[in-house]
């Protein structure tokens, strides 16, 4: 059977507050367990809620930024369920009045192609704690530094129709937010986490088919291949004749599998109902407008200026602002070397190659922007050839010093001089004088291929520091003698 | 002396008369005492008190005193106090020491008055006799074989009887009103909001409201001077400037509209105590009131409108009560659920559990229109009658509940009949507007309270009215004989 | 309006409160009664009415994004049934 996969993503970005949702605590990753906890992240006797006015701002702006309906009142209801890591026993979230309402996203997919996905709605959330499964006496430890984190959770259609689909939009939101600077993105320690919600149906067929729900996954490859092995799961059972259960699934990377979770809540009744302890948010135009107006440029935007202002085309345009940080690096490089085309060239090139081999973002690449941008300033104005600079870019990635530094300390400069190239080339030939016969001897198609011996001594005696453009037309002059 | 009000205490402190530790050892006696005939305290604070006394009496002695400064009051155990043992009169929280204080607690701490200890109470708030308590029943003063009335019936015993001059209460659905009622003092719910909820042990968070139990209400408004007032730690707390209480105390009353809904003197009130209020009402004509009928039309809806909305937010509030960061857990849990389903069935009494359970249903899938949406719409409806009624009349008068206390144990059988008891006094917390009660005299030696509805932060004018009637009375001057006793 | 044994185990097990049968028998009983009490309700006509959840009907205030609290941790688990290593401890989760 030819089988259509619907897909539906929930992503949980947490906002890059610096306090708690509903608190005075600390939000940050990785403290010693319950020290980032007031009484009212620990669902304390008498302890209350008061809403955190930065993470509706950064709400507001998520919404702007899908083109999405932003809800005027919103109301924070409870969530009821008993989970050791919930400890009000309720989780405070939104449901029939989420601060963000129906938007829509168009992704563009690695082969340039765009397809829209339609955004349901994002409401504001807070994060529980963690069960941490060690061994304490064959009990489990309950850490709350997370409890009362905010979180947006962005809720799609199951408009996604592939795993590709589902990679390109969620790097698609993971740009947006971090962009915003409403979400650090950091997914390895937790910071976006997406819930997959797939089905398949034969192709062709309206009716969605029973879907499975794929919990916390937290890295686009583990997203696509999450995807992948639950298409092939389904697959298998319903060409067996079998159904599906409709069901909660953890994505094992190890086993590359997905397995059945016990259930949280065996019957699940989260008797929603308003949080009397929270009012409802109700927003004034003004406020909605004044966040607009001051949005940051938009990743599609920015590459939209980049292809304007610089002339760089759509591919390369759109790969320096799939990442704020790629962008804003490519930008201030570009201040300080004023050329566009050779500056993304080497961003995309050189330095993303070494920053995939040491596995660092560009953000925390050891070549800064600016350091970067005098670098390419020395090939731009022949100081150094592409070939010098690659080395020298190394010798900066290995902390020796700026460009012109490490140029000046291994005496790297270009030679430029006509009398000195002249010289160098005198003595090849002189060192050489059968092949210098040999050449004026030769067809002179033949030459052409003979040449290259004579500029490659050359190179190699000035150590690669010879200016190839200079090289090759004084060689030619010299050897007709 | 422990007769005496707040401010002549506090002139009596001011003047070197008595010290303010004195007081508390005056006040510590009798209830070591008397105590043990009302069982009011779960709590008593003496080290901590006699260490606040003598604060006061420095504080006293450097001029920088205010009215309850060197006062010695009592806490309802609902009130989070920091370092001191919080129970709710609960088993569930019988060991349970907050490290946080509340915010009513605070600032009368702050205000300089002595906490003697923390009063008994009706578990987590639910019950309108005191008989839900983890610690035992609380005895009525006036007469050791009825009750005191609930939840805040430690803290009306305890003042009536004299074991403190004052006390605070909470007020859900009657919880300051109908014990003061039973008990001849004088008992204030505030405007929701009008009073921080911080550090308040939740029963159901929309109609919770902290409040002042004294012995009148000259001394409800030196209470309310400390404890009313904007609060950030609350959202729902108003920002509505307070009033000063006592400023307008003693403000004329010619004038003054007095509403009588008719729905308060039907079927189910005592004949004798529609006769004491009716008396009551008549003193404020006297007083230059006029008076009117007015009606209350949804008022039957308020019983069936609150004991939906109460339990379903008292189902969530008490989800927290887990055993795991706090107060009881059961012993050797075999598992998760175990833990949880033992300890919160061990820790939680019978009429508390009764109640997560009418919430839980309440709030389930399928059932949520029908009863939770339903009982708001209703609240709405109830909320109008009054804001139609105020519109006509200054204030609304009428009687706390139907009849004087009753005796222990007469209806604890019957699942509902309690809850029936509660007719005038629920609707009140449904619509969030003030109210009072007042002595107003005597049936079958059993005091009777006279309740003033007043409009949205109108607490002033209510202790005015009160204030003023009680300047031509003297029923909140009567003591029970046991309290003569010590 | 009543409801059987069954839905009162549902309940408590929402709940989670342990019932024994007899516990069961009696809230059967007393939850019937305060259902049916509350019962009245549905012969209001609300059609039109919203819903009232606060009082006042004041809407959320915001509070600045700051941290205002310091580490309190050993306060708060000095009133912990059972802790090791700044953890609460439960009985084992299975996932």
């Amino acid at each position: 059977m030819n089988w259509e996969v619907v897909i539906g993503l929930e992503i949980h970005t947490q906002l890059s507050t610096k306090s708690k949702l509903f608190s005075g605590a600390a939000v940050g990753f990785g403290a010693e367990p319950n020290t980032q906890t007031t009484l009212v992240d620990l669902g304390m006797p008498g302890a209350l809620p008061v809403f955190n006015k930065e993470a509706l701002r950064m709400a507001v702006m998520f919404g702007h930024a899908i083109n999405a309906e932003i809800g005027m009142t919103s109301v924070f209801a409870r969530k009821n369920y008993f989970y050791p890591d919930l400890p009000k026993g309720y989780q405070t979230s939104q449901m029939d009045h989420p601060i963000v309402g129906k938007g829509y996203l168009d992704v563009t997919l690695e082969d340039g192609t765009t397809t829209r996905v339609g955004i349901t709605r994002a409401h504001l959330e807070e994060d529980a704690g963690k069960s941490l499964h060690e061994d304490f006496q064959g009990m489990t430890g309950i850490d709350l530094n997370r409890s009362s984190t905010p979180l947006l959770e962005i809720v799609s259609e199951p408009d996604i129709r592939s795993a590709k689909e589902a990679v390109a939009y969620v790097k698609m939101i993971h740009s947006i937010v971090t962009y915003l600077g409403i979400c650090d993105g950091n997914m390895a320690e937790g910071s976006m986490r997406c819930d997959i919600n797939l089905s398949l149906r034969p192709k062709g067929q309206e009716e969605y088919g029973t879907r499975t729900e794929i919990k916390n996954v937290n890295s686009f490859r583990f997203i696509e291949k999450a995807i992948y092995t639950e298409i092939e799961r389904q697959a298998d059972i319903l060409e067996d004749g079998g159904r599906i259960i409709q069901e909660t699934r953890l994505y094992d990377p190890e086993k590359n599998e997905t397995r059945s979770m016990r259930s949280k809540e065996d019957a699940n009744d989260y008797r929603y109902f308003p949080c009397p302890d929270l009012l409802p948010i109700v927003l004034t135009q003004e406020y909605v407008d004044q966040i607009k107006a001051n949005l940051p440029e938009l990743p599609s935007q920015k590459a939209e200026r980049f292809q304007s202002e610089y002339n760089l085309s759509d591919y390369d345009a759109h790969v320096l602002s799939s990442s704020r940080a790629m962008a804003d690096y490519f930008e201030a490089a570009n201040k300080v070397n004023q050329d566009p085309k050779l500056t993304a060239n080497w961003v995309m090139g050189e330095l993303s190659k070494l920053l995939n081999q040491s596995q660092l973002d560009i953000a925390n690449s050891p070549v800064d922007a600016n350091a970067f941008g005098e670098l390419l300033a020395r090939i731009k104005d022949n100081t150094i050839n592409g070939k010098t600079a690659k080395d020298v870019l190394q010798a900066m990635w290995d902390g020796e010093g700026s460009a012109d530094e490490i140029i000046d300390a291994k005496g790297l400069k270009q030679v430029t001089d006509t009398g000195a190239i002249e010289s160098m080339i005198q003595t090849i030939l002189d060192a050489n004088a059968a092949q210098v016969e040999q050449y004026r001897a030769a067809e002179p198609d033949k030459q052409k291929k003979m040449i290259g011996f004579f500029v490659g001594q050359v190179m190699k005696a000035s150590q690669g520091k010879a200016n190839p453009g200079m090289v090759n037309p004084i060689l030619a002059k010299m050897l007709k003698g | 002396m422990f007769e005496q009000s707040i401010a002549t205490l506090a002139q009596q402190l001011r003047n070197k008369e008595i010290s303010s530790v004195e007081l508390t050892r005056l006040f510590l006696d009798r209830i070591q005492a008397l105590d043990p005939q009302l069982n009011s305290f779960i709590t008593i604070s003496d080290e901590l008190a006699l260490q606040q006394a003598k604060a006061a009496d420095t504080a006293i002695a450097n001029g920088s005193s205010s009215s309850l400064t060197g006062i010695p009051i009592a806490h309802k155990d609902l009130f989070c106090t920091q370092d001191v043992l919080t129970t709710c009169g609960s088993k569930m929280l019988n060991n349970f020491i907050p490290p946080y204080e509340s915010t009513v607690t605070s600032r009368i701490q702050q205000a300089g008055a002595v906490m003697l200890g923390k009063t008994n109470m009706d578990e987590f708030a639910m019950g309108s006799s005191n008989e839900n308590s983890f610690y035992g029943a609380v005895k009525n003063p006036w007469n050791l074989n009825k009750v005191p009335g609930g939840s805040s019936g430690g803290s009306a015993a305890a003042v009536a009887a004299g074991l403190a001059v004052a006390a605070t209460g909470t007020d859900t659905g009657g919880s300051i009103r109908q014990p003061a009622s039973f008990c001849g003092i004088t008992g204030l719910k505030p405007t929701y909001g009008r009073v921080s909820r911080f550090g308040m042990i939740a029963y159901a968070s929309s109609l919770d409201q902290g409040g002042p139990m004294a012995k009148s209400a000259e001394d409800c408004a030196h209470l309310m001077q400390a404890m009313a007032g904007f609060d950030d730690k609350d959202s729902t707390s108003s920002e509505t400037p307070k009033e000063d209480y006592l400023a307008n105390l003693n403000a004329p009353l010619a004038g003054l509209k007095i509403g009588l809904p008719k729905e308060y003197f039907g079927d189910g009130l005592d004949a004798k105590v529609a006769d004491t209020i009716m008396a009551a009402v008549k003193e404020f004509e006297k007083l230059g009131a006029t008076v009117k009928e007015v009606s209350l039309p949804n008022l039957q809806l308020s019983i069936p409108s609150y004991y939906v909305i109460a339990p379903s937010e008292a189902s969530s509030n008490l989800s927290r009560f887990d055993g795991v960061r706090f107060g009881h857990r059961c012993d050797d849990p075999k598992d998760l659920l175990d833990m949880y389903t033992r300890s919160r069935a061990e820790g939680f009494g019978t009429e508390v559990q009764k109640r997560i359970m009418v919430g839980t249903y309440a709030l389930s899938e399928g059932y949520y229109d029908a009863y939770y949406l339903k009982a708001q719409k209703i609240r709405r409806l109830i909320k109008e009658d009054f804001v139609n009624a105020l519109n006509e009349v200054d204030v609304i008068m009428g009687p706390v509940a139907p009849t004087t206390a009753f005796d222990l144990g007469s209806k604890t059988n019957d699942p509902v009949a309690m809850y029936l008891e509660d007719i005038y006094t629920l609707s009140v917390n449904l619509a969030g507007i003030p109210a009072m009660s007042v002595p107003a005299g005597f049936v079958d030696n059993m005091p009777v309270g006279l309740q003033i509805m007043g409009n949205y932060f109108a607490e002033a004018k209510l202790l005015n009215i009160a204030h003023q009637y009680q300047q031509n009375t003297d029923w909140h001057l009567q003591t029970p004989t046991m309290a003569k006793g010590a | 309006m009543s409801i059987d044994k069954q839905d009162v185990q549902k309940i408590a097990h929402l709940a989670r409160l342990a019932l024994t049968e007899e516990d069961a028998v009696q809230y059967q009983h007393s939850l019937s009664s305060v259902l049916s009490l509350v019962e009245q309700m549905q012969s209001v006509d609300t059609d039109g009415v919203a819903p009232l959840s606060n009082p006042l009907e004041m809407t959320q205030r915001l509070r600045e994004d700051e941290v205002t609290e310091v580490n309190q941790r050993d306060a708060f688990l000095a009133n912990a049934p059972q802790t090791e290593a700044g953890l609460f401890l439960v009985p084992q989760v299975i996932e």
